[in-house]
């Protein structure tokens, strides 16, 4: 009983909380989709000195823990004379990682698109801008969707790492709440639950939708 | 630049071990879940999948806090260590459940129908028939998870454990010198991933040719 009580009493000002790691996942999304799509097409560009560069610089976003780049971009950039708030670091540094894991979702997405299409396109003799633009995107958009929705809920959970650097979301308001009261079990498992919450109602709006993906994919392979 | 190293490899042992010892504690606790997961009773199914699903819903940052602060400030006494092999090995647990699940599924149903046929009792129907192949599906995607956990590993710092990135936060305090902290920090991070995929690609050849007979 005293635990819905505390719960209840909580749950308003955790809701600002949730609203700021809310806030960052979409502007953390803003900056890392533009950044998925261009790392995409870097990847899969014939110049070798494009593409071995952007596959690094994939790989290195992958590959880094999301708190270490939280970290280098929150210490580091201030040596570039560079003092950015917390939330905006947040924002790059959930950005650049968004954007590294999303370029190999786009990636998988071009590559799903059927090679008769590039040759149709080609020997259309269109260039290789309106080929991308008409042909290859609105067909790869289509099995994109459902991972990136995915890959949305992961950000959304990765939020929490803004904690260390004192971006005032869910965990913070949830840590700071339970330093003063002490009822950190109280405390934390609301957080928890808030963070639960969210993300399964976005995963089962995501299965609702997905049969008419699944059946927009395999058009896609009965075109072929 | 080799003090920094020497000081950030002094954080190694640490983020190994509590890599390990997660990816253990979840390679275990996540063998029940499976079969629970696969039960044809509805109940323990459900229970299964529902706490797969909120395990896996709530950051492992929220997890180690509940672990720490929640349940390890009462009665029980848990260091940052074992607080974060709990944690992150609940969270293994979850992943690693729905991985072995995934795996005993791509086995066709005829090998199951055809060892009833032939009366195999139950340890070898898992041991020669079942596990042999699901096996091949299960190694690629444990050893991604593998990695994700060591990435996943370095949240542990923010509780206090003393591994490569607690050291670069340590670092960092002393001589504001971030850019090459994170930086070096990040790159050991990387470094480290790189034995599990080689392993991961061994295992899976040798597991390859076993089924094959080759």
């Amino acid at each position: 009983m005293t635990w819905i009580d505390e719960w209840w009493t909580l749950f308003p000002s955790f809701l600002t909380g949730l609203l700021v790691s809310l806030e960052l996942t979409v502007s953390a999304l803003a900056v890392g989709l533009p950044l998925g799509i261009l790392l995409a097409l870097g990847s899969i560009v014939p110049q070798p000195y494009v593409r071995w560069p952007v596959i690094v610089i994939v790989e290195i976003g992958r590959g880094a823990p999301g708190l270490i780049v939280l970290y280098l971009v929150y210490f580091g950039l201030p040596q570039f004379n560079l003092t950015l708030s917390s939330f905006v670091s947040a924002t790059i540094a959930l950005g650049f990682t968004a954007g590294a894991y999303t370029a190999e979702i786009f990636r998988a997405g071009i590559n799903a698109v059927p090679s008769g299409q590039r040759e149709a396109s080609r020997a259309l003799g269109l260039g290789w801008v309106k080929e991308l633009r008409l042909v290859i995107l609105p067909q790869a958009v289509k099995v994109v969707i459902p991972p990136l929705v995915g890959f949305g809920i992961l950000l959304f959970q990765g939020t929490s790492l803004a904690f260390v650097i004192s971006v005032p979301e869910l965990l913070s308001i949830a840590y700071n709440n339970a330093s003063i009261t002490y009822q950190f079990f109280g405390s934390l498992t609301l957080a928890g639950a808030m963070y639960a919450a969210v993300s399964i109602v976005a995963v089962s709006l995501l299965k609702l939708r997905r049969p008419n993906k699944a059946k927009a994919a395999t058009n896609l392979s009965a075109v072929h | 630049m080799i003090e920094l190293l020497k000081v950030l490899l002094a954080g190694v042992p640490q983020t190994v071990a509590i890599t390990t010892s997660a990816f253990a504690v979840g390679a275990v606790l996540g063998l029940p879940l499976s079969m629970l997961r696969r039960s044809s009773l509805g109940p323990p199914r459900w229970c299964a999948a529902s706490m797969v699903d909120v395990v896996r819903t709530v950051p492992p940052i929220v997890w180690l806090f509940i672990i720490y602060y929640g349940v390890g400030s009462g009665s029980l006494q848990l260091s940052t260590y074992q607080a974060a092999t709990v944690g992150l090995g609940l969270v293994a647990a979850a992943h690693l459940s729905e991985i072995y699940r995934a795996g005993l599924e791509a086995v066709p149903a005829g090998q199951w129908e055809a060892v009833r046929a032939l009366g195999v009792p139950p340890l070898p129907t898992y041991s020669r028939v079942i596990l042999p192949q699901a096996m091949i599906v299960v190694v690629p995607p444990m050893a991604s998870f593998a990695i994700a956990l060591l990435k996943d590993s370095a949240v542990a710092s923010v509780i206090g454990a003393t591994d490569i990135a607690y050291r670069a936060v340590q670092q960092t305090q002393m001589d504001l010198n971030g850019l090459a902290n994170f930086g070096m920090a990040g790159f050991l991070y990387i470094l480290l991933s790189i034995p599990i995929a080689v392993v991961a690609r061994g295992a899976d050849r040798i597991l390859m040719r076993k089924l094959t007979g080759a």
